[in-house]
Parts: C-alpha cells; structure tokens; sequence
C-alpha cells in the first residue's frame, strides 16, 4: 500500500522548504510561550519566596512541538512514510522506557524528556495520533482535504445511525439506569455519580430547549437553576413546605425569571444576546450575595430539609411518634438509602424533562420555535407571533431549570451563591454544545463525557482542565457541529428509513 | 398630486387591498412617495418599476416589516376589513392573510419540505392543540388537525410538483425548487392576499413559464388577489390583469397590461428620455408592434 504514497511523493519534487518553515514557526512559538510559562517555576524557599528555572523541558517541549509539526506536514504534503516510521519509534521507545522505569530517570540511565510521567505519557498518545494519521493517508494512498470531507460525511451518516438507533437504544440506556442502583457493580460512590451525572442531563436536556431548538444562546442558565435552589431552600426552611409542593413553585419561579429574562432580550440575536445572558446570570449571582438577609448572603441557606420518602425521612432515628423509611419498610437502617432515593427521583425528573422536550418538538410551538431558529423574519410573514413563541422557549428551559434546582438544594442541603458560578453555565452549554445542538442522546454522551470522567478519574485531577481543553479544541476540529449533530424531521411524508439516505 | 382621486382597478374587479397615499421615508431618503392604487380580488396585479424604485419598500410596508410614514394600507375581505399599517408585522399574516414570498428565498434550510409547510399552518394548530395543552397528552383534536395539516401539504406538493423531496432538508432542494417550495409555503398559510417579491429571479425559461402557469391556477382555483413584483416581462405582460409602474418612489402609471405597455412615462422610464439604443428585447418588440 505504500506504493501509491511514493509515486504520490516522487511526482512532487523536494519542495521540503516550506515544511520545514512551518514547522520551525510551530516550534518557535512554542519556545516564546513555554519559556515564560514553563521555564521558570516559584518555589517555597526557606527565606522567601525563589523560583528554579526548567529549561530542560522548555528545550523538550519545543523539540516535540517541532517534530510533531513536522509529521504533520510531512503526512498532509503526500510524505507518510518518514512520519510514520518516525512517529512509530518515539512512541514504542518512550512507552517502553515509561513501562520499564518507576519514574525519575529512566532505566538504563536513559533520561526521559519530562520528570512528570503523564507528560511523558501525553507525548506517547500524540506520537500515536501522528502514526495513525499518516497510516490512514498511506492507506488510502491519498492526502489533504478530500480525505476530510470524506471523514466528515462519514461521521454525519454514523449521527443519524446512531441517532436513528436511539428508538431501542435509548429505552435500553433507561432501562439500564433504572437498575442500575440494584447491579452487583454499584456501589454508594457510583450511585452518587451517577446523580450528578444525570442532574447535568438535565440541565442539559433544559437548555437544550433554549439552545438547540430555539436557537438563543444563553450564558446565563445557571441564574435559573439558582432561581429554583433558592426558591426550594427558603420555602422548605421558612415555610416548612415539603419537597413535592416546593418542586412545581420552584419551576414556576423560575419560569417566571425566564419571562422577565425574556422580555429586554426579545430584539437580540446571537453575540449580543449571549452577552445580556451572561450578566443576567452574574447579576442573579451578585443579588444572592448581597441581599443576605433574604438570601443568608454569601454564607447561603444551611439545613435544608432533606427529602422524604412521601413523609417517610430516611433518618435513623425518626422524631418521637414518626415513622422512618426503613422501619415502616421493615429494613435494617442503610445510610444508602437515601443516596439511591435521590437517584431514582433524578431519574424521573430528567426522564420527565426528556419526554417533554421529545413530545413538544413535534407539537407546532416545538416546531414554531425550531423555525424561528431558522429564520425569524420568515416566521413573522407565516403569521408566527416571535415574542410568545421566544417567551415560552425561555420559560419552559428556565422551568426545567428550576426543578433541577430544588433537586440541587435538597441533595447538598445547602445552598450558598458559590455554587452557581459561571463556569457552571458553562459546562452546561459546553454539554450542549458538545453532544450537538438539538440532540438529546448527545447530551447524554456529553455529560457522561464531561462530568463522569473527571469524576472516575480523580487521580488525574491536575490534568482535569487540561483534558476538558484539549477535548474541545479536538471537537472543534472534527466535529464543529457537536458529536451527534443531526437532525431528524419532526414528520415524514414518506415512511421509511431516513435520515441516512434522505439527508446525505 | 395630492388631490389625486383613488382610482378604482381598472379592470372593474372588486377592490381587495387600497393603498392611499403611501409614503415611506427614511430619514432624508423617501423610498416611497404618495403612492395610491388598488388591487383587485381574484386578480395579478404587478408592481414594477426600474431597481430601486421602492417596489420591495411597498411589500414591506404592506406586511408589516416598515410602518408606513404617512398612509393608509386598506384590506376588504370577506371576513372584514383591515387598516394594515396599523397592525403588527405576524397579525397582518395571522389575522388580515396577507401572506409573502422574498426576493432572497427565506426558507427554513434545516427543516424538511414537509416541516416548512407545517409551521405554515401553526396559527391553525396552535388553536387545535389547545395552546400546546391538548397536544402534550395527545387529544385526537389535535391529531386530526395534524392530519388535515399534513393533507394541505401534500396538496400544494403535488401542485408545486415537490411531493417525492418532501421529507429533504429544504436547504438541499435546487434553486427552483427553492422558490416553487416557498409559494406553496405562503399558500398553506390559506391567504387572502399573496404578494411574491420575484418570483421568477433566477429561473430558467423552462421554470419560468412553469411559474406563470402555477400562478393563474392558483388565481383561478383559490380566488385571491395575487401582488406580484417582477423584472421578467415575460412573466409580468403574460399573466397580469393589472400593471402599477413605479419610478422613484412615485407611481408613473397604472392600468392594464395594453395601457401601460402604451404609456410614454412608462417607456421614459425604462429607456431614458432620448436614448433609444439599448432596448430590453420586451419592450423592443412592443414598441414596433405599437409603430
């Protein structure tokens, strides 16, 4: 197969300058930036403050940058095989060394390239990365953009397979997640998890509401999810309400903040109603801490009520004269309880939310809200009112927004405004995003992707940050669009199989 | 000019939309200048007029994008009568019918055929799913509405000869198909008054003709008026009843298709004051089958 490569190479002369070049470009930014950021580090000194120099690793890093980038051009100018064998080498060499060695220097008194072995690591995983580039170019014995267009159109049609196949799987996925506290593998941390998981779904499967059928792009949705903790934490402590009639007021707050959200922003669009979303939420957040005798200020709401089991409390001494759940139930006392309790009640509400969102696209305001999407001045000469249609989009995403909420504030039992930062908006959007907007299997994937890994791997936690950058800066690349962004029509006129054939 | 009387249509036809006295001023610019004319129901009536000359500034005002400076925009139907420049833009859609195409097609790309035509009809659905309630539990009010929806569709599919790509992306049908799918998008709006903003731009001849034939069935078939904008002549002169030229924002003529190819303000304007050299082929051979 290599055959074709080379006559590919031998009918473009030596043209290596401009390879080189830029390689040499890559390699020297990479110094100007690791030789501030890298090359010097502060250290605790005995009289002070002092800082050691790391130039060594400036010296690596810039070297893998270089080469790394030199593959690369290599591969994409029709030259695989060099690339390949190289890229191949570094990877087999250093993993060996990484394998043999126990940190620190290397065995055979081969030094490494990084003392932290995860760099050295990350160096393995992309010199894999190059060699399988340059052997899918050697394989298909073709470089460049036609390779990518091919790759993208092949990754839509696996979208709307999968997308197509979510009809069986995604009762499977709920029927997994309904036993999934009882499997043999589950314990108390996993069950925990698993709620936190699900709690992003849901956020996500609200704003994909906002986002991925109304087209709004909203920074704030974070402002909403503390409308509802907040609205559940000072019902239940003030008013001693319980958590299933605190649940639909908290929705209904929070709906309500999304109506008043809604109207200043009506006219905007894109960029600029992103921006009036972001300080709708930082304002949100500003008035939790200051107003602290309502809100308890920035030291938030303690001792929530935590959630019954219809009036049953999952303590194991219930008050004189009140019955606890494992005693009416007859069980011996399991702190567990509770933790599997809250996971089935976010189950349901998640669950609740996607059949809604799964029903509601295929009634006309579902529909209403995916044209304006698409074109709001067509919307408003087809006699669709673009005010309501907006309004209702804001305020059923806040609602879900809102359950989730009082779901927050009856799990932690505290509430405080540290919890409903930005970044928590971020993250949210970013599950949107990621899973590709309007998919509701996507944001599954996502979630599962940004908030169960991080969690399954804590012993990465310095890495976390670093990982969640390079994923979206890769997502960006491949699949701008989201992982699963496809889209099904809400109805068909001609039964069958779509999507696949009708859409590609 | 003010003093200009409104003149009835000229073909005698009961008049659908009376426009008195429209202005339309941006700032120092007067797009639109003390225009009157009437379009007849069950009638073409064709505004047209050199670039620039305020013709889409007309639509816009009419359905509602432009509050009009000064003037009265009248709708008489059957149902009643609608004073459109005091309306909001989707109620004139909604309420008076008065439904449209673009010049740049604005379709819903991402949404199938089908799905375009649908949310034609939500004002109607929208009613039948009681608000959203009746529809989230399922009632069969709203599955039948659905189904009467989804069977208003397939009708103006078949008519616009789309019934094999409706469940395509709209945004993948050709450039043709493009514009016949929006026509059928206007028309499940079930309106009293359709106004297409050049609908034969970009068409072949073929397709052009295909146009004007669409065009007088639904004349014939829906019995309403039709408001058309076209640069193509050989649209304009074939299926018009009734011709309003426009230059300048003023109204230069008016009248039937005969009268206004015959009209020396209209020739000026369309061939300069003494400059007979580049004639457009239309107006070419009407003027030496006038002479």
């Amino acid at each position: 197969m290599a055959a074709p490569a080379q006559t590919h190479a031998a009918a473009k002369p030596i043209e290596l300058a401009p390879v080189f070049k830029e390689a040499a470009i890559a390699g020297g930014i990479t110094f100007l930036l690791a030789i501030g950021l890298v090359g010097f580090k502060t250290i605790d000194a005995a009289g002070g403050l002092s800082y050691t120099t790391r130039f060594a690793d400036v010296a690596w890093a810039t070297v893998a940058v270089f080469f790394g980038r030199l593959a690369m051009a290599l591969t994409r100018t029709g030259r695989p095989l060099v690339p390949l064998i190289g890229s191949v080498a570094v990877a087999v060499v250093l993993a060996f060394l990484l394998l043999m060695g126990e940190g620190g220097p290397g065995p055979y008194g081969v030094p490494l390239p990084f003392d932290d072995p995860v760099v050295n690591w990350i160096i393995v995983i992309c010199a894999i990365g190059l060699a399988i580039n340059a052997a899918v170019v050697i394989g298909r014995g073709q470089p460049g953009t036609a390779a990518a267009a091919e790759r993208e159109r092949a990754m839509d049609r696996l979208a709307a397979q999968i997308q197509y196949a979510t009809r069986w799987i995604g009762p499977l996925i709920a029927a997994f997640a309904i036993t999934l506290p009882f499997l043999p593998f589950a314990d108390r941390q996993l069950v925990d998890i698993a709620t936190l998981i699900l709690m992003y779904v849901m956020l996500g499967w609200g704003l994909n509401i906002v986002v991925g059928l109304a087209g709004l792009l909203d920074l704030g949705y974070v402002a909403f999810y503390a409308v509802g903790a907040y609205s559940y934490a000072l019902f239940a402590t003030q008013f001693g309400l319980s958590f299933w009639l605190c649940l639909p007021i908290a929705g209904m707050l929070a709906a309500s903040f999304g109506i008043l959200l809604g109207f200043p922003v009506l006219r905007l669009r894109g960029d600029y109603l992103a921006i009036v979303t972001l300080g709708f939420g930082e304002m949100i957040r500003v008035i939790l801490i200051n107003w602290w005798w309502f809100t308890g200020g920035p030291n938030g709401i303690g001792s929530i009520p935590r959630p019954t089991f219809f009036g049953l409390p999952f303590d194991r001494r219930p008050e004189e004269g009140e019955l606890a759940f494992h005693t009416f139930f007859g069980l011996d006392f399991s702190s567990s309880h509770r933790v599997i309790f809250l996971y089935y009640l976010i189950l349901a509400l998640a669950l609740i939310t996607n059949f809604f969102t799964l029903r509601i696209r295929k009634l006309p305001v579902g529909r209403a809200w995916e044209a304006l999407r698409e074109d709001e001045i067509a919307c408003r000469a087809l006699g669709i009112n673009p005010t309501n249609t907006k309004l209702t989009a804001f305020a059923i995403g806040a609602m879900f927004a809102g359950f989730a909420g009082s779901f927050f504030a009856t799990r932690q039992g505290f509430v405080s405004p540290e919890s409903f930062t930005f970044i928590e908006s971020a993250i949210i959007l970013a599950i949107v995003v990621l899973g590709g907007m309007g998919s509701q299997v996507g944001v599954v994937l996502a979630a599962l992707l940004l908030i169960g890994l991080p969690e399954f791997s804590r012993e990465l936690e310095a890495y976390r940050m670093l990982a969640f950058g390079a994923g979206m800066v890769l997502i960006m690349i491949w699949r701008p669009r989201g992982l699963l962004a496809h889209r099904d029509p809400t109805i068909q006129l001609h039964h069958g199989r779509v999507g696949a054939k009708a859409h590609l | 000019m003010t003093a200009e009387a409104i003149q009835p249509v000229p073909t005698g036809a009961r008049p659908l939309l009376t426009v008195e006295h429209l202005t339309m001023r941006f700032g120092g610019l007067v797009a639109i200048d003390d225009v009157s004319f009437s379009a007849g129901d069950g009638e073409i009536t064709a505004i047209i007029g050199p670039n620039g000359a305020g013709k889409t500034t007309l639509f816009n005002c009419l359905t509602g994008f432009y509050k009009p400076t000064v003037g009265r925009l009248t709708l008489s139907t059957a149902q009643g009568t609608y004073l459109l420049e005091q309306m909001e833009g989707f109620r004139i859609a909604q309420q008076a019918r008065v439904a449209r195409t673009f010049q740049n097609i604005r379709l819903f790309p991402a949404m199938s055929v089908l799905e375009n035509l649908i949310v034609a009809q939500h004002n109607k659905l929208m009613r039948a799913s009681g608000y959203t309630l009746a529809g989230l539990f399922g009632l069969p009010r709203y599955r039948n509405a659905e189904r009467q929806a989804v069977e208003l569709a397939r009708h103006w599919l078949e008519r616009v000869g789309l019934i094999e790509q409706a469940d395509w992306a709209a945004g993948n049908l050709p450039y043709g198909a493009q514009r016949r799918l929006e026509i059928a998008r206007a028309m499940c709006t079930e309106p009293v008054l359709l106004c297409l903003d050049e609908p034969a731009a970009g068409l072949n001849p073929r397709e052009s003709a295909e146009l004007n034939e669409l065009l007088l069935s639904i004349k014939s078939e829906q019995k309403i008026g039709l408001l058309l904008i076209e640069h193509d002549m050989s649209v304009v002169m074939g299926i018009s009843d009734h011709i309003v030229v426009l230059d300048y924002g003023r109204k230069i003529a008016d009248g039937t298709p005969h009268e206004v190819r015959n009209d020396p303000a209209v020739i000026r304007a369309y061939l300069g004051e003494e400059e007979t050299e580049e004639l457009p082929p239309e107006v070419a051979q009407d003027l030496t089958a006038q002479t």
